[in-house]
């Protein structure tokens, strides 16, 4: 099954639906409770990260039998350097995004520590895309 | 500890979830980072002073179903209406985090760590 959603940046009020709508597909599924947290909380930290950070981009979600695939993939400034953004408390959010509770440098280690597979690749000035993969 | 008893011990205004009164809470965490909350593995009741559909977004996505809103902050209808939609409590208290935490604890209510 495929699903695709688009992300506008700046746009809080809407962070998390694409989250929420897989998170009802998967639980419509029967897929363990634990493994569907673990999917809905990575993505939505990815969706968070998009809306954030870059200047909007598409989540694209392929549910298999065994597995999730998905993809975020965003129009955006691009992470200089990865292994830095991998690090717990490295932030470079803005005021507003941590007025909404985030951008305390915990999006791309969380996401790691609920997925299978991550795959982050990005290039400055143009996006970054993060592909994570959850096996049921 | 009913939920309830716990409307009662913070002269809290029940926001939502009138029908869920009678259950039971052992714990609770207190943050408003949700950046903290999106890393609990379990499960607690949610002490926040983060007053946002974010905040109801985000217990969503990390399974929490029962939010106390302290420092007299005000609900909006946007936080209401996705909170009826994934059946949960939400109180409000005009307490400091400090105090609502202090009075819970002291009342028997478990921290996660």
């Amino acid at each position: 099954m495929h699903q695709e959603y688009t992300v506008i940046e700046g746009d809080f009020v809407n962070a998390g639906k694409a989250s929420s709508s897989v998170k009802k597909t998967l639980k419509q599924m029967n897929v363990e409770p634990s493994k569907i947290k673990r999917v809905v909380v990575a993505l939505y930290e990815a969706e968070v990260n998009a809306i954030a950070h870059a200047y909007g981009g598409k989540v694209l979600v392929d549910i298999d039998s065994d597995k999730i695939k998905m993809v975020v993939a965003d129009k955006g400034p691009g992470i200089p350097d990865i292994a830095l953004a991998m690090q717990e408390g490295y932030s470079t959010a803005r005021p507003e995004v941590r007025d909404m509770g985030f951008g305390a440098g915990m999006g791309l280690p969380n996401m790691q520590k609920n997925v299978d597979k991550l795959n982050v690749i990005s290039e400055v000035g143009v996006g970054t895309t993060v592909e994570m993969e959850v096996n049921f | 500890m009913k939920l309830r008893e716990i409307v009662k011990l913070l002269d809290a205004k029940v926001c939502i979830g009138e029908g869920r009164l009678d259950e039971d809470v052992e714990h609770a965490f207190a943050s408003d980072l949700m950046s903290d909350v999106l890393t609990l593995k379990d499960t607690p009741m949610l002490i926040t002073g983060l007053c946002n559909v974010q905040t109801i977004r985000t217990c969503d996505m990390a399974t929490l179903d029962i939010i106390i809103i302290v420092r007299n902050k005000k609900v909006t209808e946007d936080m209401l209406e996705l909170a009826e939609d994934n059946d949960m409590v939400i109180l409000s208290c005009s307490y400091s985090m400090f105090k609502t935490c202090g009075l819970l604890y002291q009342a028997g209510i478990q921290p996660l760590f």
